[in-house]
């Protein structure tokens, strides 16, 4: 049993050796970890255990009943209209695939500009984050979705009124129902100086915003937001997944434009461990909930739903479409196209006693690739041309990628794809994305 | 709905028109001078996002986020404020004759809001540099997390106030429910009787010497994350 999680067997394992399913080496490391630490996990990235997602479902494709359209020849469209439900300038995107709200602060400054320049590139947006929008942000970004977070830090109304979107952050994927710290160690002067707060302290982010509790008073909110930007551009409301049919509509009835749903593999700058690993709902199971309440209201496709939490391939891209998606959002997937993980960076990474491929430290400022640190000589090491660059061409990937599935299933428009051109590999996953198991007209729960 | 008196100024009545259209006016370019609003009525968002040097008087009760996000303008409201009075303010003053719902001057980081009744609970969360003069008391959870700028209570404070405190500076002449996690009592030192001296003569607040109030601040204790601080979380 001791090989089969994985690890090599070391000098002295024999086939006697049995690992408890339950009390496994990952699990001892961690009793034995807090044991002596007295404290609990605390780290960046997403969800890492195994949940249903994307990978179990599959594409049926064109066969006699439909038919594709040519890989090469014909037209398969990709471009979304973001707030046309009450925005005078909605946001007009070429790729359904948008950069998820991280902030400066969280990353550096370098990083920021990169994900600016990649995502203009390919005529997309990026998203700011807690801690404010800085001039590099705006100057790198053809499209910037500001956030508004429950900590306000550095919000003002100029830069509202010099973004191309507000989002309203009530909650994110990693940590439904959580706040958040950005350690003291990440905390430079100019960080210091944009929070309102001394620098090398840590800054808690509350989970409440200090303003208004409720769907009601958001109503309110979301009218105040309109009314300083004279309803000229869109207001997105974001919720972590845990209640999607609930929140989408309260949201709806709150006024959004369009709702931004972070499922629980959603990344995260600094996190509990137990908390992003034990709160909220896989994505695959939150979309077709936050679907059927736009569809219940009259609203799909009016208030547009952009998705996220564990975004990888086109393949993703292309079934959170046909799932009832309008776009998708990218947060670490954006993160490894810079550099983030990269090989390279190995020794590194070891050195912090982590390895390429698994590094989650992103609280500890300590970034050998220069990505989630306020280190300026670790910063200096991102080049954000070349950066920028690579994620241009992830996005042309993901892009390219998802054209291709929707071609095969003779979509002339990535947001043709629907529930239809999906099966399940799994009765979990067909129970959760209301697809028939594959092979079967079965969907659990309803047929 | 709007009305131009070349000796008053704008003159505007929520009866006849709406938020929508007073906020339009009130954001054109080249903006300022004075405004009468009328019958406000409770409603919400009245003359925010405004970044030019109105002189604002609101003739009546206002609802949520009044003078929200303010730059330069000085606004008067001749009522009492629901939820979020100048929210976020950036500079300019509020001045409030009447009591402040909630989270007055939630986030505001800078100028200065006065408020001549009571606040209620929350008033100053998140401050962050702005300095707010409340003639009355203040509720529960005031100055929870306040970063910057300085609240002066010349009344009572209620629970737990300055809760997860940092820079900010309280004052309060009254009593004080409970102090919040990391909220003390400091020494008044000269430096804060002169701060006091000009907040309340800059808030045209003639009846309460400055050595009446006591100080607190926060013992930045909890500054930085630290499992020996369980208890405090």
């Amino acid at each position: 049993m001791a090989a089969e999680n994985g690890a090599a067997p070391g000098a002295g394992w024999h086939p006697g050796l049995q690992e408890s399913a339950t009390f496994d080496r990952g699990s001892i490391a961690e009793i034995q970890r807090a044991a002596r630490e007295g404290i609990y996990d605390i780290r960046g990235f997403g969800a890492k255990r195994k949940v249903p997602h994307f990978d179990d479902l599959l594409f049926l494709g064109a066969s006699v009943s439909r038919y594709p359209l040519e890989g090469y020849r014909e037209r398969c469209g990709t471009e979304v209209v973001i707030g046309t439900r009450y925005a005078r300038e909605p946001v007009k995107l070429d790729i359904p695939i948008t950069i998820a709200g991280m902030s400066f602060g969280a990353l550096s400054g370098q990083a920021k500009e990169a994900l600016g320049r990649g995502a203009t590139e390919l005529g997309t947006s990026t998203t700011t984050g807690d801690g404010g929008m800085t001039p590099e942000e705006r100057e790198h970004s053809r499209t910037l979705v500001y956030q508004l977070l429950p900590s306000r830090y550095g919000m003002n109304p100029d830069d509202l009124r010099r973004a191309d979107a507000i989002e309203i952050v009530v909650g994110q994927g990693a940590k439904p129902g959580g706040g958040g710290m950005l350690l003291g160690q990440k905390i430079s002067e100019r960080v210091a100086a944009m929070r309102d707060l001394p620098p090398g302290i840590d800054q808690r982010s509350a989970c409440r915003h200090p303003d208004w509790t409720g769907p009601d008073d958001l109503e309110i909110k979301v009218e105040e937001l309109r009314e300083i930007t004279d309803w000229r551009i869109p207001i997105y409301v974001k919720v972590g997944a845990a209640r999607p049919y609930y929140d989408v509509a309260l949201a709806v009835k709150a006024g959004a434009d369009a709702i931004v749903l972070d499922g629980m593999q959603g990344g995260t700058a600094a996190t509990q461990n137990v908390f992003i690993e034990h709160v909220g709902i896989p994505i695959l199971a939150a979309i077709p909930q936050a679907v059927q309440s736009l569809v219940d209201l009259g609203l799909h496709r009016q208030v547009q739903l952009i998705v996220s939490g564990g975004i990888r391939t086109g393949a993703d891209v292309a079934k959170a479409l046909a799932l009832g998606a309008d776009a998708v959002s990218i947060g670490v997937a954006a993160l490894i196209a810079l550099g983030d993980n990269a090989p390279e960076h190995d020794a590194a990474y070891r050195e912090i006693g982590s390895a390429a491929g698994y590094y989650d430290d992103w609280q500890a400022g300590l970034d050998p690739a220069g990505i989630s640190t306020q280190d300026p000589d670790l910063a200096a090491r991102l080049d954000p041309v070349e950066a920028g660059h690579r994620l241009a061409n992830y996005l042309r990937v993901l892009t390219l990628e998802t054209q291709t599935l929707a071609r095969a299933c003779g979509k002339s428009h990535v947001h043709n794809l629907e529930p239809e051109d999906l099966v399940a590999l799994t009765v979990e996953a067909a129970a959760m994305a209301k697809v028939p198991l594959a092979g079967t007209s079965w969907i659990p729960g309803l047929s | 709905m709007a009305s131009t008196d070349a000796i008053s100024g704008l003159r505007f009545d929520l009866n006849q028109g709406s938020v929508r259209d007073l906020n339009q006016r009130l954001h054109q370019p080249g903006g300022g001078g004075p405004v009468l609003i009328a019958n406000p009525g409770g409603r919400h968002a009245i003359a925010v996002g405004l970044d030019a040097p109105w002189k604002v008087e609101i003739d009546g009760h206002v609802g949520y986020y009044c003078a929200g996000m303010n730059q330069q303008a000085s606004v008067r409201v001749r009522g009492n404020c629901g939820v979020g009075v100048a929210e976020n303010m950036m500079s300019g003053v509020v001045n409030v004759d009447g009591s402040a719902s909630q989270a007055a001057g939630a986030t505001a980081r800078g100028g200065m809001l006065v408020i001549n009744g009571d606040a209620s609970a929350r008033c100053g969360i998140s401050l962050k540099g702005a300095d707010i003069v409340v003639r009355g008391s203040v509720g529960h959870m005031s100055a929870f997390m306040a970063q910057r700028g300085a609240l002066v209570v010349c009344g009572d404070a209620g629970e737990a106030l300055g809760d997860s405190l940092y820079e900010a500076r309280l004052y309060v002449r009254g009593s004080v429910g409970s102090l919040g996690a990391d909220c003390v009592e400091k020494d008044v030192r000269a430096e804060h009787l002169e701060q006091l001296r000009g907040l309340l003569a800059a808030a045209g607040v003639d009846d309460a010497d400055p050595l009446e109030f006591r100080r607190f601040g926060s013992a930045r204790q909890l500054y930085n994350f630290h499992v020996d601080n369980l208890g405090a979380y």
